[in-house]
């Protein structure tokens, strides 16, 4: 039994148009998983769809975690079991700081696994854990008693979404196109971050466009994702492969 | 977050019914029969054993407030039941120094209110008001021996007479509006304060006001008088049991801030949801001095109130901060208002609503620059949330300039939360409620902020409680 399992999904939008056309994957820890797509290809949608987004409909097939079917959970419940989405475009929530923030997503995540009764991170603890994982990411103390993504720029969000990923402890991680945005520094510092995370207690689906993330998450699969399904598997050299050749031979294929 | 922060917040999950919202039996001193009226008028004074013009000064407010029209403005007004109001409840003879001195039942609720809990912990003093009068008062000792006065208006007018004589009815007029003249008519209880020149309390003093019986009317009255380089922070909450009929409450408070001054008013509002919340709040601002109106309204039925200051000395500064929370069968009608009449006076105000379930949350405020008063600056900020297509937000901003060298700006904003921005929180496990009470929470967090901490914490807590539609 795999960690993760998409079986044969389809998801459309509210307008009922299909993006994802019957999807199957399994992902279990300490294994990276690369889907790489061009552009339009649904990478999104199969991201959102997996973390619970509302406005994209699973109109067949399932997604499972640990074996149990979490195809009709909210999004919170989804987050509670141990699956977290590194966003492509995190949102801003003016007011509310990055510490506050985490520490209410941690003690969510907390109370769900006590049984619905609340359990808060003792502050010393949440504090050493935060101090220790803002060093490792290179994130700066400053940033800690900012509004969450309000105004930061495109690295310190990106940043900012593996932070959480590092406090929150999730057992698979899918990281949407997490290298748009960042500069080589920022890329290696990040996807460095990521890397470190991977090993028993988690694995993850790294969703992106181009192979340069997977120099510092080494992927053990790699998934082509084009017109919403995927059209091949393999290794790591698919990933070579395809920065070299680019997603033609695949692009003419009818869904 | 601190350790007592920590502490405060594990209270979080109750609701208005059970921490609020209940009421215990009425073994009063007395009470008056329900109805307004001359008669009423004299044995409310009679009681209180007033001097002779306060008698007059009452009679002729209820002229007033018989002569005038209802206001045809705010909210809507008719369905008020004058005549079903009890005006006057004096629920024990005497004023107690001590929570032990009280009847059983209005000590347990001050407990449950944790009143005697706040005062232990960070409250220089305390006024306690059940129905018309205030049961419980003190004051620390050492504010005291400074020369501090704080007392309940009744009290005041019997041992402060002179004081309150000069300045009652001077700051907001007996015939100012309908329920100003009401509650000068029947004013009973309300907070006096004196703070002398140059004596800063850096503790907050604190006024609780606690509605228990049906169909009750409460008008405080409260005077504050800061002295010149003085400081006062006044803080007032206030709830009433669940009733399926309607309450009123309408207060006055004036306040005279003087030369380098300073005063911050608190108020944390939660009546219940049968509650009319009908209040005229004014200051007057001396030269260098500054007022600042902190206003959360998060209870009753109906509330109009626009917390007002008069900046009438140069420099002087004006400052306020208002929430307002509408949710099912609630109308918020919020603001405040800044008048310039002196040079180089500031101003900022600055209004956050929130409308949930078919609630009605707005900002109605005036901005005022007379001639002469050149270099006036001000700046009026009213951001609205809606979180539902059932619910409103309506924004009533005047502003009047009648001088040229003034710098003004003015910006309000709509938002209704984004169900990307929810998505995003409940990705991380907060639950839907959870992820629109952090929302609500962050948009608010300008104004909480300037709260000490332990309302600030009350605040979010009550917002929570909104959230989870389990208020009132």
């Amino acid at each position: 039994m795999a960690l993760l399992e998409l079986k044969d999904l389809h998801v459309s939008l509210e307008d009922g148009t299909e993006i994802v056309k019957g999807v199957n994957l399994k992902v279990d820890s300490n294994e990276v998983h690369a889907i790489m797509g061009p552009n339009g290809s649904g990478k999104s949608t199969l991201s959102y769809a997996i973390a619970g987004h509302p406005a994209y409909q699973i109109t067949q097939g399932q997604i499972l975690l640990d074996g149990e079917d979490i195809t009709e959970t909210e999004a919170d419940e989804r987050a509670q079991k141990g699956l977290f989405l590194a966003f492509q475009y995190p949102h801003a929530i003016p007011g509310v700081t990055v510490t506050s923030f985490l520490r209410s997503a941690i003690n969510a995540v907390r109370k769900a696994k006590n049984g619905a009764v609340d359990d808060p991170i003792p502050v010393p603890e949440f504090r050493t854990e935060l101090f220790a994982q803002m060093e490792r990411l290179s994130v700066s103390r400053e940033l800690a008693s900012r509004y969450l993504n309000d105004g930061f720029s495109g690295g310190e969000k990106k940043r900012v979404e593996i932070l959480q990923m590092a406090m929150l402890k999730p057992r698979i991680a899918v990281l949407d196109e997490t290298d748009s945005g960042l500069d080589i520094d920022a890329l290696r510092i990040v996807a460095g971050g990521v890397q470190e995370l991977i090993g028993p207690n988690m694995g993850a689906l790294v969703i992106t466009h181009y192979q340069r993330i997977l120099n510092y998450i080494k992927p053990d699969f790699v998934h082509v994702f084009v017109g919403g399904k995927i059209v091949e598997e393999g290794g790591p050299e698919l990933a070579k492969k395809l920065e070299e050749s680019g997603y033609k031979e695949w692009e003419g294929v009818p869904a | 977050m601190t350790q007592t922060e920590n502490e405060i917040v594990e209270g979080i999950g109750s609701d208005y019914a059970i921490k609020y919202g209940f009421h215990v039996a009425e073994d009063y001193f007395f009470k008056s029969g329900r109805g307004l009226s001359h008669e009423l008028v004299d044995a409310i004074s009679s009681h209180k054993n007033e001097p002779d013009w306060m008698r007059k000064f009452r009679h002729k407010s209820l002229d007033y407030f018989n002569a005038r029209a209802m206001p045809n403005w705010g909210g809507a007004l008719s369905e008020i039941d004058f005549d079903n109001i009890y005006y006057y409840i004096r629920p024990t003879e005497k004023q107690a120094d001590s929570w032990e001195d009280l009847p059983a039942d209005i000590k347990d609720t001050w407990d449950k209110l944790g009143i005697p809990e706040a005062e232990k912990k960070y409250l220089a003093g305390v006024g306690a008001q059940y129905e018309s009068e205030v049961v419980y008062h003190k004051l620390q000792q050492s504010l005291t021996d400074q020369g501090v006065l704080f007392l309940d208006m009744d009290s005041a007018l019997r041992e402060h007479e002179d004081i309150i004589k000069e300045h009652i009815g001077t700051i907001i007029p007996q015939n100012d509006n309908k329920f100003a003249a009401l509650n000068s008519a029947v004013w009973s209880g309300g907070s006096f304060i004196y703070v002398p020149k140059g004596v800063r309390i850096e503790m907050p003093l604190q006024a609780y006001f606690r509605i228990n019986a049906e169909n009750m009317g409460q008008f405080e009255r409260t005077l504050i008088i800061v002295d010149e380089d003085a400081y006062v922070h006044y803080v007032e909450g206030c709830t009433a049991p669940i009733y399926s009929s309607d309450s009123l409450h309408s207060a006055v408070v004036e306040i005279v801030v003087k030369k380098g001054g300073r005063c911050r008013y608190t108020t944390i509002q939660n009546w219940s949801n049968n509650v009319y919340n009908l209040v005229t709040k004014r200051a007057v601002a001396h030269e260098d001095a500054t007022m600042e109106w902190v206003d959360g309204n998060l209870g009753s039925k109906l509330t109009m109130k626009y917390p007002a200051i008069w900046l009438v000395g140069n420099r002087a500064h004006g400052e306020v901060l208002s929430i307002a929370f509408a949710g099912k069968g609630q109308h918020q009608d919020a603001g405040g208002k800044c008048v310039h009449q002196a040079p180089n006076t500031t101003s900022v105000i600055t209004s956050k609503s929130i409308s949930k379930d078919g609630g009605r949350a707005g900002y109605r405020g005036l901005l005022e620059v007379a001639h002469g008063a050149k270099g006036a600056k001000s700046k009026v900020v009213c951001d609205a949330l809606i979180l539902d297509d059932e619910s409103r937000s309506d924004t009533y901003p005047t502003i009047r300039i009648d001088e040229n060298d003034v710098d003004i700006g003015h910006e309000a904003t709509v938002s209704k939360i984004g169900e990307e921005q929810l998505f995003y929180l409940m990705s991380r496990g907060l639950s839907e409620a959870e992820a629109s009470a952090m929302v609500v929470s962050g948009f608010v967090e300008p104004i909480t902020k300037e709260l000490p901490l332990e309302y600030a914490v009350e605040m979010n807590r009550l917002i929570q409680l909104q959230m989870e539609g389990s208020v009132g």
